[in-house]
Parts: C-alpha cells; sequence; structure tokens
C-alpha cells in the first residue's frame, strides 16, 4: 500500500472520529454527574446550523465554532431546567430535546441551504505525507485528544472530579455533606451541550462544509452509545470513536477497491458489530465493566 | 397553505425508530370548502439540495399554478417501511383527494393504504407493482441524464475510472449506473465504473468519506445516487470532476461540478392534480424523461472544452428528439456475456427490473 494511500486512509479516520469523540466525552461527563441527556444529537444539529451560519456572516470559521459551542451550552440549559429544577423525566426530555434540535436546527438553516463557507481546515498545509499526517489536521481534531486528557485527569486526580462523581453516585449522600448537587449537575449538562455543539460544528465546517437539514444523520446517537460501550471512561471512548473511524473508513476503502466478498449491508453493519465487540471484550477482561454512575437518569429531590 | 414553522417544529427528526412522524392535518375548510388537498410523503428533509428538495420545489411551482384552487401539505423525513404506512393513512383520514408517495420504498405501504382509501387517489414515485384502480405509478427517466454524464466522464477522465457513490441495489439505481457506464464506455472503451454502496440516502458524512476513498484509489470522477452534495464538496477539494443530483449544486464545488441532472416534477404535478379536480384522473403507470422536460440538465461548466459541451450536448439533444437510447445492444454483463443483443432495445419493463451491471462496472 503506497504512503499517500496510507496517509488520506488515516486522515480519514481521525475526521470519522473527532466529532463522535468530543460529543461522547460531554456526554460522559454529563452522565458521570448522573445525568442522563438523550439530546446529543438535537444539539449537535444546533451547533452544526448555528457554527455554520456565523462563519459564513463573519467569514471567520473559528467564530462559527465558539457560536456553535454557546449555541449548544444554551439548548442544553433547556433540558437542565426542565429536568433538573423541574424534575421531569430525563429520558422524554432528552428525546424531545433531539426533535426540537432537529426543527429549530431546519428552521434557522434555512437561508443557509445551497451555499458553502470557509472551513475550519489544518492551519498550514504539508505536501510530505508524514507531516500532512501529524500536523495536517483541523484544530479540533487535536483538541478532541488534549480533551480527552484533561477530561480524564479532571475526573480520576481533581478534587472537582471527585466531587462530580459523588454527585453522580450518590446524590443524597453528596447532598447531605453540603456539596451543591442541583449546581453541578447544571454545570455538567452545560459542558455536555457545549461539547455537542462544538461536534455538530465540525459536520457543518470541516467535513462537508455545507448546511443541509439532518445534517448529522444519526451520529449523536453513536457519541452516546460509545459513551455505554466504553463503560464511562474517557480513554475507552477515544479507542471506540478511533475503532468506529476505522472501520467506516476501511469498509469505504474495501468497497472503492473492489472488494466484494461480502454483502455491501454486512459491511455496512461492520463498524458498529466492531465497536460494540472491541469495547464489550476490554470491559469484561478488565474490572469494572458495568460502571454505571449509580444516580443515572434519576431526579434529585433535597431532602433537608 | 399554512404555517410551515409550526409543523417542522413537531415533525422534524422522524429518523431515529424511536421518534415520530407527525403528519401535519389539513386545515380545516374555510367556507367555501371546494379546495382540493394534496399531500405530499417526502422520505428526506425538503432542505436536503437533492431529491426531496426537487419535489418539494415540484410541490410548490404545482400550488402556485393552481393557485386558490389546491391546499398542500407535506410530511418529510418519514422512514421507509412501517412508519411510512401510519404517515400516509393519516393524510388519506384527514381528508386528501390525493397523495404523493415519492420514495422507492413506500411502494407496499402506499398499495396497503390505496386499497382502505378507495376514494383517495395515490400516486407512487419510481416504483413497479400495481395497485388498485385509485393508484398511478410515476417515474422520470433519470439515467438518460446519467447517459449525458457519463459521456462528459468517458471524455474528461485521464484514469478512466469513475467513483460512483450508490444508496441501495435496486433497479432505479442499477440502471443509473449502467447507464453512466455505457455512455463513457462509448468514448473510452477501458472506462471502469466503481461503485460504493453507502446504504443510505442521505448521509453527507459518510457521502463524503465514500467520496475521498473512491478519489484516492484513483478515480477522478465522482457521482453519486445519493442526495447530498458532500461528494461534490471532496472533488473539489481533491481536483476531480463530479456532477449534481436532482438538482443545480454548483455553488457547492464551482470547479468540479461539471453538470447536473435536474429532476423537474412541477409539470407532471400540476397536470395530475388539475386532472384530479376536472375528475378526468385515471390510473396508470408513466415513466416520462427528457422528451418531456421532466428530466433537464444543468448549464454545463465553463471549464469544460468545447468539444466535451457539444458531445454531451448532442446526447442531451438526441435523447430529447427520440432518437437516442443508451439501452440499445450489444451491451454485455459483467461476466462479458451479451445480455442485449445488437440492434435490440431494452424495453421499459426490462429496466425496471433490472438486477446485473454492464462490463466494465465494479461493484
Amino acid at each position: 500500500m503506497n504512503i499517500d494511500l496510507t496517509v488520506a486512509i488515516l486522515m480519514t479516520v481521525a475526521g470519522a472520529a473527532t466529532p463522535l469523540l468530543i460529543a461522547a466525552l460531554g456526554e460522559l461527563v454529563v452522565e458521570k454527574a448522573g445525568v442522563l441527556n438523550l439530546g446529543v444529537e438535537g444539539m449537535m444539529l444546533i451547533g452544526a446550523v448555528t457554527g455554520f451560519a456565523v462563519a459564513y456572516s463573519t467569514g471567520v470559521p473559528t467564530l462559527g465554532a465558539i457560536a456553535a459551542l454557546f449555541a449548544g451550552a444554551l439548548v442544553s440549559l433547556v433540558f437542565a431546567v426542565l429536568t433538573l429544577s423541574l424534575m421531569a423525566n430525563q429520558v422524554a426530555t432528552g428525546l424531545a430535546l433531539t426533535i426540537f434540535g432537529t426543527g429549530v436546527s431546519a428552521l434557522i438553516g434555512a437561508p443557509f441551504v445551497g451555499i458553502t463557507t470557509s472551513t475550519l481546515g489544518p492551519l498550514v498545509a504539508f505536501d510530505n505525507p508524514i507531516l500532512r499526517l501529524i500536523f495536517g489536521h483541523s484544530p479540533l481534531v487535536y483538541f478532541a485528544i488534549a480533551l480527552t486528557v484533561v477530561v480524564w485527569w479532571f475526573l480520576k486526580h481533581s478534587r472537582g472530579g471527585l466531587i462530580l462523581r459523588a454527585v453522580g453516585e450518590s446524590d443524597d449522600a453528596a447532598h447531605a455533606i453540603g456539596y451543591p448537587v442541583l449546581k453541578i449537575r447544571y454545570l455538567a449538562v452545560l459542558f455536555g451541550g457545549a461539547m455537542a455543539g462544538l461536534a455538530g460544528c465540525y459536520y457543518s465546517l470541516v467535513l462537508t462544509p455545507m448546511w443541509a437539514e439532518r445534517l448529522t444523520a444519526g451520529r449523536g446517537w453513536i457519541a452516546i452509545a460509545l459513551v455505554v460501550f466504553a463503560s464511562w471512561k474517557p480513554g475507552r471512548v477515544l479507542i471506540g470513536a478511533y475503532l468506529f473511524g476505522l472501520v467506516i473508513t476501511m469498509e469505504l476503502q474495501a468497497k472503492a477497491a473492489g472488494f466484494n466478498m461480502f454483502a455491501p449491508e454486512f459491511l455496512a453493519a461492520l463498524p458498529y458489530i466492531a465497536t460494540i465487540a472491541v469495547l464489550a471484550v476490554i470491559s469484561f477482561a478488565r474490572k469494572g465493566g458495568a460502571n454505571a454512575p449509580a444516580c443515572l437518569g434519576k431526579p434529585f429531590r433535597a431532602t433537608a | 397553505m399554512f404555517s410551515i414553522t409550526k409543523r417542522r417544529l413537531l415533525a422534524a427528526a422522524t429518523f431515529t425508530a424511536a421518534s415520530l412522524a407527525v403528519p401535519a392535518t389539513f386545515a380545516q375548510d374555510s367556507g367555501d370548502g371546494e379546495k382540493t388537498k394534496v399531500g405530499f410523503v417526502y422520505v428526506g428533509p425538503v432542505g436536503d439540495f437533492g431529491w426531496t428538495y426537487a419535489h418539494d420545489q415540484g410541490r410548490k411551482c404545482m400550488a402556485e399554478n393552481l393557485g386558490d384552487k389546491v391546499e398542500t401539505t407535506f410530511v418529510e423525513n418519514v422512514a421507509e417501511g412501517p412508519d411510512a404506512e401510519r404517515v400516509i393513512r393519516q393524510l388519506a383520514q384527514d381528508g386528501a383527494d390525493i397523495v404523493f408517495t415519492t420514495s422507492f420504498g413506500f411502494g407496499n405501504p402506499t398499495l396497503k393504504v390505496a386499497k382502505q382509501f378507495p376514494d383517495v387517489k395515490f400516486e407512487h414515485a419510481t416504483g413497479f407493482q400495481a395497485g388498485p384502480d385509485n393508484m398511478a405509478l410515476y417515474n422520470s427517466k433519470f439515467y438518460q441524464g446519467r447517459a449525458v454524464l457519463g459521456t462528459i466522464a468517458g471524455e474528461m477522465s485521464e484514469s478512466g475510472t469513475a467513483g460512483y457513490i450508490a444508496s441501495f441495489p435496486i433497479p432505479e439505481v442499477v440502471m443509473g449506473i449502467n447507464a453512466f457506464q455505457l455512455a463513457a464506455q462509448k468514448v473510452n472503451p477501458d472506462f471502469k465504473t466503481q461503485v460504493v454502496w453507502v446504504n443510505s440516502w442521505y448521509d453527507p458524512a459518510k457521502e463524503a468519506d465514500a467520496a475521498n476513498a473512491l478519489l484516492s484509489q484513483g478515480a477522478d470522477v465522482i457521482t453519486q445516487h445519493t442526495d447530498s452534495p458532500a461528494p461534490l464538496q471532496a472533488a473539489e477539494k481533491a481536483g476531480a470532476i463530479a456532477f449534481g443530483q436532482a438538482s443545480d449544486m454548483e455553488s457547492f464545488a464551482p470547479n468540479a461540478h461539471m453538470t447536473a441532472i435536474i429532476d423537474e416534477w412541477c409539470p407532471y404535478y400540476t397536470k395530475r392534480v388539475q386532472a384530479v379536480i376536472d375528475g378526468t384522473w385515471e390510473p396508470h403507470n408513466v415513466w416520462l424523461g427528457m422528451e418531456e422536460g421532466e428530466v433537464v440538465m444543468a448549464p454545463f461548466n465553463d471549464k469544460m472544452p468545447q468539444e466535451v459541451k457539444d458531445a454531451a450536448q448532442k446526447v442531451y439533444d438526441e435523447t430529447k428528439a427520440g432518437n437516442y437510447e443508451i439501452f440499445t445492444g450489444p451491451i454485455k454483463d459483467q461476466s462479458g456475456e451479451v445480455r442485449v443483443p445488437e440492434g435490440e432495445t431494452m424495453t421499459e419493463e426490462e429496466l425496471l427490473k433490472m438486477d446485473w451491471y454492464v462490463e466494465g462496472v465494479q461493484s
């Protein structure tokens, strides 16, 4: 296999993995705090359309990404108010958020259908394939990897992370020792929303610089599934996202190379099967397979 | 017509199994009560800028042509399968006079509902199943446009390989691939078409990845039977050429976009709804193409050499005049066996059941 092709494949893998990774890390923090937000897809779409609209209007893609971040957080605030303050059912509210986000993004995006914008591409272009592989990605690709480390460190080694996990594992106990359970959950949900928004704008500003309705085509659900199969561990989310990206790319490369031993339907299912299988094996092989936060999805009502 | 805003908020997000398409109900008749109600069922979002977008443009144009006499509504993002049946039935129950279902996979659901509502007229696009006498079938000969694209690809490709991003292996898609390859082969006998199936009508990220995979494997022409402009953007970035799908996608790839096959549904919808109003509607199974103005081509890109433009224009003009049929023998299949002998032309029926690939297609 020649080097240009290999590099092209690996670049595509990073492209497919990055938005999943960012959205899944956001959702992981939310779930670690004991909140289940199924509205990732909706928040991603809002982020995608806002990012595109701002990048197109200002001509500065970075501003688009920042706007996407805030837009995602803003929508997640609606979710937070409904589920945390008003104690609505989290599953139902999350699903509603996805439906809401899909509709609102279509509405906001209507004037932007059929145009393209400058992208949030690599900062420097390289001709050398190796340099391109290392330095030639969109800044968001590096951000996603750095985010994995930061989230891992925060949850595992910082005091804030310990409190967040305490809130997710036993909200009553955390409340009893005086931690502001709702405030921490609000912050976690906002972070998750911001990350989902950013992940969404990866589609509209990097991968396919355009806006079209339902642009993310269900990737938000894959991000949620990744969190579960990665048993709530940031490192495994990274492995899962890149594995999913790798298999999806190899599947298309195999088809493009005329490899037709298997039915196309089987190849299309392969990324899902492979990701689930590998993460399930990791979970069984190591300790801590079923690692769900104990208070996941439960509303919190202060007792005293 | 009524508020699109509200309906979109309610009815969007129907692509997951968990969510439900909420059919819009027709507004209550205000006084005159004689408006003909027309429902449309779409497989994708109206903002896809491709297949569904083209149907919706046809709907709007029809509503404009017929003015006060009609009231239209549509349900977008309807999954092919059982969900579609529910949506179609809902439209019929809400008093639609005629319902257009605009995707291949809506065939069975349309048939079922048509039997239950003999007074409502149904029209199913791109299908082949005959129904009761309140159900009509209509289709466009898009493959005629693909022959134009194939001609351009054959003329312009240096590697002699085109990448074809395809959705599902149904006759509609298969005949498009074959028409493209046959036309390219006429120009370059060694031409090859490499097909990648993405198992979706609409998934921009995956369509872009598929285009990149094909480009990295040596294709320098990208064409697609999926609905988003993403493959065009990939081709633009790689300096390859590509073609728009269902509508003019030039704005996405000003250098790569050579032309596009444009679906022009407006004349047909206007004619059929007018027939309902007049009470002259009859079921039929029509297949209209360039001759009737249902399939048109977007303006050729200025970057195209003049002789290529001329060759492409010639195919278009001759097809429009009824003198050019791409599926004329001799046609060999992938194994080299002659499937259509010299001088014979495939019948419409044969085309609509096409399940084999011509020589040079790699899938």
